[in-house]
């Protein structure tokens, strides 16, 4: 096979997770940049893509959903508010006596029983995708999270009330503290590298999933519901299975995301959250992994990158306060128009900008 | 009793703001297949339109012209934003109409500023007595203007021309071009209308309490009416949503002493508790037409 890396004897090896050399190399070096990252960068800037990986988790898990599924989900806060309040219940404070805590900080711990409960809330959730579909489903799940936001407002002894809020979980592995400054290391270059090998881990799990039996038998539910039951995918099941995974991912997001800022607030799981999510996948790429870690790298990097611009453009105010157009408004509009516009101009997200490129390349210096 | 009575013309007045959302939604709805979340942004323009308006002339005239505004803002949009997406999936274009809805409402927010605006409007928070019982003049304008629009609306779509080739449109949309409808004037069309029932509920809802940025989240009520009524359903879109409006001020009212375990704005999740009890029973709301698959 020497000389001809692109020949394939078999099906398993077109399959594969890195089919060509030239994803072996690119992924090589994606992760060395990512491990070096930390000793380059300022703290501050390691948080940002420390929440950005984060942010990747749940928007992977809408796109298995979404994406992959074609169930138009609205409700992803709700998921992610569910594996916030498992997680920080779980590792809160037992002698408090405002809210309720068990006092185990085991990351792992709470990481998979907040991706469980969930799951969880996402398999009782299913039943009405099965029933309904297409835009029917997606203000149902937005009603959902209407009723979340209520319930978790309203339920102080979990959530701490409005405006109040509770402490986020603690991450801490075999006694090592991930939010607190360390000897060698700093709090955000450790949470920084947790969250970025938690990303690979869950990344590689669904790209996993979705090459596999479950993945194909998703992609035909999306693309013709009828027919796939026709050719014998159980429909429900499926859909069932989707919205479990997809929730499962959710939860361990919301556990995760709040750790950085070390707070939750019942309010901030509302539909502005959902409409990011949606955002991420659209702007990256609907139904690729790839493309979901890149929306959520680039939304999550937005504000910041937004937050330079009063230095360039002088008639942008940084201050809220000031007449003229502030940078919060500059901030949401783009945030509006990208969506507008990469829906419009490439429907493919980054993802499809990356591929145009790539074969560009591949071809070069042929046009096709 | 009387308070009952009060109660129920209290929901009924807010029930009518639903249902003129609502409409917007259901119109655009028959005409594109989609759900446009844009119509919080189209209800605050109207808004804040009539609120800046008002301030140079007669309340009335100020409605009209923002009106209008809004109308012409609505197919704006649908040029700009919607037209070249026909043919693409209907989860797409709503997507579309949220990155519109973001825009024009942060656009519109500037224009509020961070305190209350007046509507100048006649009624304020005055009063009335009939037959005994108290009711908010605001509350009976809005169930009278909404009544009037409502009829006006059924007559257009039922006896005038262009309403026949919406109607035809919705239907079919080959067959209606091919009978010469020109199926792009009716999204314009759409788009104007459903922009103007949801700049008037603006309107009438922030009468008498004024208008803040955070009343847009009273427009998403509307998605539950929709859901309730049919999303195809004019009719159905009117009858949710003074349902709605009805149950929600009645539970507000009485249920009071469910507050220990909901909180005493319970009232507020109602519309979207009733839509998935509907949901499970019928998922295609209450006065929809169901889907009928090829295979």
């Amino acid at each position: 096979m020497r000389g001809r890396p692109l020949l394939y004897l078999s099906y398993g090896q077109d399959m594969a997770l890195l089919n060509t050399p030239a994803k072996r190399w690119w992924t090589l070096g994606l992760v060395l940049v990512a491990v070096l990252l930390p000793f380059m960068l300022e703290d501050d800037l390691l948080v940002v893509l420390a929440t950005a990986f984060v942010a990747s988790i749940g928007a992977i898990g809408l796109n298995l959903v979404t994406g992959y599924a074609g169930q138009v989900s609205l409700g992803h806060a709700f998921f992610l508010a569910i594996g916030a309040y498992t997680a920080a219940a779980l590792s809160g404070d037992p002698d408090s006596t405002r809210l309720i805590g068990f006092g185990i900080t085991s990351l792992p711990i709470w990481l998979l029983a907040a991706g469980l409960v969930a799951g969880l809330a996402g398999l009782i959730v299913a039943p009405l995708a099965a029933r309904l579909r297409g835009l029917y489903l997606a203000i149902v799940t937005l009603g959902l999270v209407f009723i979340g936001e209520h319930l978790f407002k309203h339920w102080r002894d979990l959530t701490g009330g409005v405006g109040v809020g509770r402490p986020a979980a603690v991450p801490e592995l075999f006694g090592l503290q991930f939010a607190v400054d360390g000897a060698i290391f700093t709090k955000a270059q450790k949470l920084y590298l947790l969250m970025f090998v938690l990303l690979v881990i869950f990344g590689v799990l669904a790209r996993n999933l979705v090459r596999s039996r479950i993945g194909r038998a998703l992609a035909a539910v999306r693309d013709r519901d009828l027919a796939a039951e026709v050719i014998g995918v159980d429909v429900t099941r499926y859909k069932m299975i989707a919205f479990a995974v997809s929730s499962f991912y959710a939860g361990v997001a919301g556990a995760l995301l709040y750790v950085m800022i070390g707070f939750v607030e019942p309010g901030s799981f509302n539909l502005a959250m959902s409409v990011q999510y949606i955002a991420m996948i659209l702007v990256g790429g609907v139904a690729t992994i790839s493309g979901s870690i890149m929306g959520a790298v680039f939304i999550t990097l937005l504000p910041r990158v937004t937050r330079e611009l009063p230095a360039v453009l002088p008639f942008i105010s940084s201050s809220s306060t000031a007449g003229g157009i502030t940078i919060f408004q500059v901030e949401t509009i783009l945030y509006g128009l990208l969506i507008i516009g990469f829906l419009i101009f490439e429907p493919r997200g980054l993802f499809g900008i990356w591929v145009r490129i790539r074969t560009y390349w591949k071809s070069w210096p042929f046009s096709h | 009793m009387n308070e009952f009575v009060a109660t129920v013309v209290r929901g009924l007045g807010n029930g009518s703001i639903y249902a003129l959302l609502a409409l917007g939604f259901v119109i655009i709805y028959k005409s594109m297949r989609v759900i446009s979340f844009a119509q919080p942004a189209f209800m605050m323009a109207g808004g804040v339109l009539v609120s800046h308006l008002v301030l140079s002339m007669n309340f009335f005239l100020a409605v009209l012209i923002s009106l209008l505004l809004t109308a012409l803002l609505g197919a704006g949009v649908e040029r700009v934003a919607l037209r070249p997406m026909i043919g693409k999936p209907v989860f797409v274009i709503a997507i579309i109409t949220l990155g519109v809805d973001i825009v024009i409402r942060t656009v519109v927010n500037s224009f509020i500023g961070l305190d209350i605006r007046q509507m100048g409007d006649p009624w304020g928070l005055k009063q009335l007595k009939l037959l005994g019982v108290t009711i908010d003049q605001r509350h009976l304008a809005t169930l009278v203007t909404t009544l009037v629009v409502v009829a006006a609306l059924f007559a257009f779509y039922r006896w005038s021309r262009t309403g026949l080739a919406m109607r035809a449109a919705s239907s079919d949309q080959e067959v209606a071009l091919a009978q010469g409808v020109s199926v792009g004037r009716v999204f314009s069309l759409s788009w104007a209308l459903a922009a103007m029932l949801a700049g008037l509920a603006g309107v009438f809802l922030s009468t008498g309490i004024g208008l803040e940025q955070n009343l847009w989240l009273t427009a998403l009520k509307a998605l539950p009416v929709i859901i309730l009524g049919g999303l195809d359903s004019l009719g159905g879109a009117v009858i949710a949503g003074l349902t709605i409006g009805v149950v929600e001020a009645l539970v507000g009212n009485y249920g009071g002493n469910l507050s220990p375990v909901f909180g005493g704005d319970f009232f507020l999740v109602v519309p979207y508790l009733l839509m998935l009890l509907v949901l499970l029973v019928k998922p295609y709301g209450l006065f929809g037409t169901r889907e009928v698959e090829r295979i």
